[in-house]
């Protein structure tokens, strides 16, 4: 058995993130205890096929029409810190319509909802780590958090890897958006290459001729350390 | 190590959206033999208030100790339908609840066996990455052997104990203290 790495210092956001208000009331105040690895930590749910609905990648088709807004493709590559893929692994995601409203009854933001949108996903990675959803560009929106504070565009990814130890719950940016600098959420990662990771980029390959832009969005879950535990 | 691992980013408010298709409270469904229990508690932020907005999601072994999937080498147990998965949202209350199989004992890193334990991940708005604990049952003479328990402080333990209810010892609960007097005890996993 294998134990998953423990992420370098400031990859990951701290609990506590004052600029974040609701982080304050909510961060646990004693110092977390490292938990060794143990089977429990190794092992993880794993997903078939079956559950996934077959129209889960495509949150353009869900409904009787088309949603209003930009449609693009958000693909990209489940994968560990060695750059093995991460295959037949379950990717949920969730956002705001092109208006910047969730579907959602306690978002109070004054946008449309759209009839022909819920923004929901899910999706199973192929072999060799890949993924693609077909949806449309989220909108901006307001927030309480501070004085005029607007989250920048993004999508919700949830990935489980193949152990609870690699559970992830993320978001995904998108290229140049001037919110970001701005974002306390986005800018909770101390390390900027690190920070950098959840901004998707343009992509060409991906972008369909008169139907879509294409956005890549690699997801890098832990790798697992070179010697085995004892047994 | 080649790339950096991908940053988590908190679920925010709207999360049902994307993750409440897989909501599943009832773990038993589907196991063959083993112990019912259901699980309920609140969960509580600095301010003593409750969540209404969390998910938590449970990773457990079977009855016999054995996990779903092939990472776990010890021979199948039969009629494996198990699948150790769970995941429950807080309802405007700030209560959960669930019902599973007690599971047996897993195999810890010295060899010796652990107490039996649910893996539990918990979400929220204002949580940038998940909580992790472990709940652990009150009449397990093997808790005082755990190794990861053995790490906690003493004093800290019983946060990660579910208690039976006197009226009816297969219901347990736990509440999930984030913050102040009796802090529940979280890891970094």
């Amino acid at each position: 058995m294998l134990r998953y790495r423990r992420p370098a210092p400031g990859t990951q956001p701290e609990l506590l993130h004052p600029p974040y208000v609701s982080s304050i009331k909510r961060a646990p105040a004693q110092p977390l205890i490292q938990l060794p690895h143990t089977l429990s930590e190794t092992t993880g749910p794993s997903f078939s096929r079956e559950i996934v609905p077959p129209k889960g990648f495509d949150l353009t088709r869900q409904h009787k029409g088309e949603p209003l807004g930009e449609r693009i493709v958000v693909s990209g590559r489940l994968m560990d810190e060695d750059g093995r893929p991460v295959a037949h692994s379950l990717v949920e995601i969730w956002q705001a319509n092109a208006a910047g409203r969730y579907l959602h009854k306690t978002d109070q933001h004054d946008a449309p909802l759209d009839p022909n949108f819920t923004g929901m996903g899910q999706t199973l990675t192929d072999e060799e780590g890949r993924y693609r959803f077909v949806t449309i560009r989220p909108g901006a929106y307001p927030w309480r958090n501070h004085y005029n504070a607007w989250r920048p565009r993004h999508i919700h990814f949830s990935v489980f890897g193949p152990a609870f130890a690699t559970r992830l719950v993320t978001q995904m940016y998108f290229p140049g958006d001037p919110l970001l600098e701005f974002d306390p959420i986005y800018n909770s990662v101390p390390v900027e290459s690190a920070r950098k990771r959840l901004i998707s980029s343009f992509d060409w390959a991906t972008t369909t001729p008169e139907i879509a832009l294409g956005f890549r969005f690699d997801i890098v879950l832990r790798g697992r350390n070179a010697t085995p535990l004892e047994p | 190590m080649g790339e950096e691992t991908t940053p988590s980013q908190t679920v925010g408010p709207y999360f049902s959206i994307g993750l409440g298709w897989l909501n599943r409270g009832d773990l038993a469904r589907g196991a063959s033999g083993g112990e019912r229990v259901t699980i309920r508690g609140r969960i509580l932020d600095g301010e003593g208030q409750p969540v209404p907005d969390a998910c938590l999601e449970i990773w457990q072994a079977d009855a016999l100790g054995k996990y779903a999937g092939p990472e776990d080498s010890q021979e199948t147990s039969p009629a494996q339908r198990f699948s150790g998965f769970g995941r429950i949202p807080t309802n405007d209350r700030g209560e959960f609840s669930f019902t599973t199989i007690k599971p047996g004992s897993v195999t810890g890193p010295d060899g010796r066996p652990q107490a039996p334990h649910l893996e539990i991940s918990i979400f929220m708005r204002g949580l940038l990455r998940r909580l992790v604990t472990r709940l652990y049952f009150s009449n397990g003479p093997a808790n005082a052997e755990d190794h990861v328990l053995n790490l906690v402080p003493a004093g800290r333990r019983a946060t990660l104990i579910a208690r039976p209810l006197a009226e009816d010892p297969h219901t347990l609960e736990w509440d999930i203290r984030l913050q102040g007097e009796h802090e529940t005890v979280f890891f970094e996993c």
